[in-house]
């Protein structure tokens, strides 16, 4: 069974909401990782998501662009994210992995021999954000054959009829933009975030991940009976930047999200 | 504006110029793109929408833009030149037509508030422009680096009653005024109409600009063949994101004796890597939406570009002009700084026309465009803007104090 619809479906049998907790891979610093995945893993999250960082981030906030811009600067290359991908399986990394990214980086690397190469990494799945379902056929076709789950991003503005095209073909999980907006840590949720992803439902078996704004374990709680998972990117890109050890940071941040300590 | 012509069949009907072009956006835009697309189909059929259009590029815009003879020119650089006069409509660019067209569009649409990027700022001031006439509540993004250079574009904005909103990231010009549009857009799609000022970014963007901007072209095929009785033997026209070159080039493209030459900013030279000549010098790659010639790095990235042009100073570029390219169907060449501050000068000199820095490229290039169209050719010259948002710049070019 695929890591990730297996680290999904135990949480589901443990009638637990899934923590899926986001990087930019290399931020704060390149030596940061992998420790960073397995500070995720050690705190209680149930899938990873690291982010290819980008030099145009259009549907990113100023957290996450931020952080794309300093990995850049440190020189992150894809090469680099499936190094440390590699090298957090090596050292036993259980969670379920999944790479998000916009389209150019891996249309420059290669679509094919991306697929191939994140596969043999040890990554499940994959979130594009700027490829809609009428885009990008050879990628798609690549990750269908190798089993690297394509995560799709559905948002309140998808419309019935598309759902159902968006879904076809999906795996892993969906991605539930949960606002119309960017991403980033918002402490209130939109009140129409239930009526949405009962509408998703209608459309799937597949787990739903609520993401964009989640920052706070009462958050995680308060969505807990519309959903299986959450999404937290931004939040922990701002605990990793606070200073002090990022791996640290980021492990005592991810238990309070996990529910495992109550915050200091 | 035209309705979809037999001459250009492009985009297919998932916004595709052969390989280029497409939608690559967040979902979250999707719905908004399928109906701006669809709005834009109707309104091209629509008579009512036309006549409107028509009368506001009549009587506010101030078109037909006359098409000059540029007589002591033709003389000095031996071709026979007209040019086609944008600097002529409302506002001072071409900029206007396709602000007024996507206006009415967004009022159709039920949207309250209109936002744009800009780089050399005559989008954004066509923009205010066109929401003050119409009562549309309107904001402006512009990289701060942009602001520096055409600070006079910012105030004329501010008093049109725009929100001009500083962005201070990445290279702060009109790549990342774009990047910040897009996500003002993401955030507040359901009453916000993104007017898109060249013919990029995704479907169906790329193709309704340039049938905005086809006046362009439309006029000036009339206009030469009522005075030579012939089409003439090129169009040329600079190139950032294309709008204009596009424009002019539309009614031409299936005149097959018509050389279409569009003219990049080759910066400090092709060699030394700081330009903005995507076509010339770029691969394929996804930036803003559409797949087209793009600057980046071997990973994707993209890269940071340098033009003494604001409006040229953009690493992507239409994707039309990717797909006219790559079928031969269109030439492009570059100019440096240095020689569109030397055609700045000698149509202000020879003709009494001081252009804006974007087409003052077309001239500067117009040597190696004998070359292409051969000595006597006759060529309709694309005079996208005029150059009174340029003076401060161009004074420092030259080592003058304007103070």
């Amino acid at each position: 069974m695929n890591r990730l619809d297996a680290a999904l479906a135990a949480a589901r049998a443990a009638r637990r909401t899934a923590l899926i907790t986001f990087c930019t891979a290399g931020f704060p610093r390149r030596e940061d990782w992998p420790g960073v995945m397995g500070a995720m893993e050690r705190g209680g999250a149930d899938v990873i998501e690291v982010g290819l960082p980008f030099s145009d981030p259009m549907a990113d906030g100023r957290t996450i662009q931020h952080a794309d811009e300093v990995a850049l600067g440190q020189g992150v290359s894809v090469g680099d994210a499936l190094g440390w991908i590699r090298a957090y399986r090596d050292a036993g990394g259980a969670c379920g992995v999944v790479v998000m990214t916009y389209y150019n980086p891996l249309l420059q690397y290669g679509q094919e021999r991306f697929v191939g190469d994140a596969v043999a990494a040890g990554a499940d799945g994959l979130v594009l954000v700027d490829v809609p379902p009428e885009e990008g056929g050879e990628l798609r076709a690549a990750a269908r054959a190798a089993g690297l789950r394509l995560v799709p991003l559905v948002a309140p503005t998808t419309s019935d009829a598309r759902l159902a095209r968006l879904l076809d073909g999906a795996g892993g999980f969906v991605y539930c933009v949960s606002v119309t907006g960017v991403t980033g840590a918002r402490r209130e949720l939109p009140s129409d975030l239930p009526e949405f992803l009962a509408r998703v439902r209608r459309h799937t078996e597949l787990p739903l991940a609520v993401g964009f704004g989640i920052a706070a374990r009462e958050q995680v709680e308060q969505l807990a009976p519309w959903c299986d998972a959450v999404v937290v990117g931004s939040a922990i890109v701002d605990a990793a930047r606070a200073g002090g050890d990022a791996a640290e940071r980021i492990e005592g941040y991810v238990e309070v999200l996990s529910g495992r300590r109550r915050p200091a | 504006m035209q309705p979809a012509d037999t001459d250009i069949q492009l985009p297919d009907a998932t916004g595709h110029f052969g390989p280029f072009g497409g939608r690559f956006v967040p979902e979250t835009l999707v719905a908004a793109l399928e109906e701006l697309a669809t709005a834009f189909a109707q309104v091209g059929r629509d008579a009512a929408f036309r006549a409107e259009l028509e009368a506001l590029l009549h009587t506010y815009v101030g078109r037909p833009t006359p098409l000059t003879y540029l007589g002591r020119l033709s003389e000095r650089v031996g071709l026979r030149l007209y040019a086609k006069r944008e600097d002529l409509a409302h506002t001072g660019a071409h900029k206007i037509n396709n602000a007024v067209g996507q206006a009415l569009l967004a009022q159709r649409l039920g949207k309250r508030r209109i936002i744009a990027e800009t780089g050399a700022g005559q989008h954004g001031v066509a923009v205010a422009t066109v929401c003050a006439v119409l009562g549309i509540e309107c904001a402006v993004y512009m990289g701060t680096e942009d602001i520096r250079r055409q600070s006079l574009n910012v105030f004329r904005m501010k008093l049109l009653g725009a929100e001009v909103r500083a962005v201070d990231s990445g290279s702060r010009t009109l790549k990342d005024a774009i990047n910040e549009a897009l996500r003002d857009w993401v955030t507040n799609v359901r009453s916000t109409h993104y007017l898109i000022g060249s013919a990029i970014g995704p479907h169906p963007y790329p193709a309704m600009v340039r049938d905005f901007q086809r006046v362009i072209g439309d006029e000036a095929r009339a206009q030469v063949l009522e005075r030579e009785g012939r089409l003439p033997d090129a169009a040329v026209a600079c190139v950032g994101g294309g709008s204009n070159a596009i424009g002019l080039f539309a009614p031409f493209v299936a005149d097959a004796d018509v050389r279409l030459i569009g003219v990049e900013a080759a910066g400090r030279g092709l060699a030394t890597g700081e330009h903005a000549a995507s076509l010339s010098a770029g691969r394929p790659g996804v930036l803003h939406g559409t797949l087209s010639y793009l600057l980046q790095d071997e990973h994707g990235q993209v890269r940071e570009t340098h033009s003494v042009s604001a409006g040229l100073d953009y690493p992507g570029v239409g994707p039309e002009h990717a797909y006219l390219r790559d079928s031969g169907r269109a030439t492009y060449i570059a100019a440096t700084d240095q020689q569109a501050l030397a055609g700045f000068r000698l149509l202000s000199e020879t003709e009494g026309i001081i252009p804006a820095l974007e087409p003052a490229h077309a001239v500067g290039a117009l040597p190696r465009v004998r070359e292409l169209a051969g000595e006597g050719a006759l060529v309709v010259l694309g005079l996208s803007g005029r150059g009174d948002k340029d003076m401060t710049t161009v004074a420092a070019e030259l080592g003058v104090s304007l103070d």
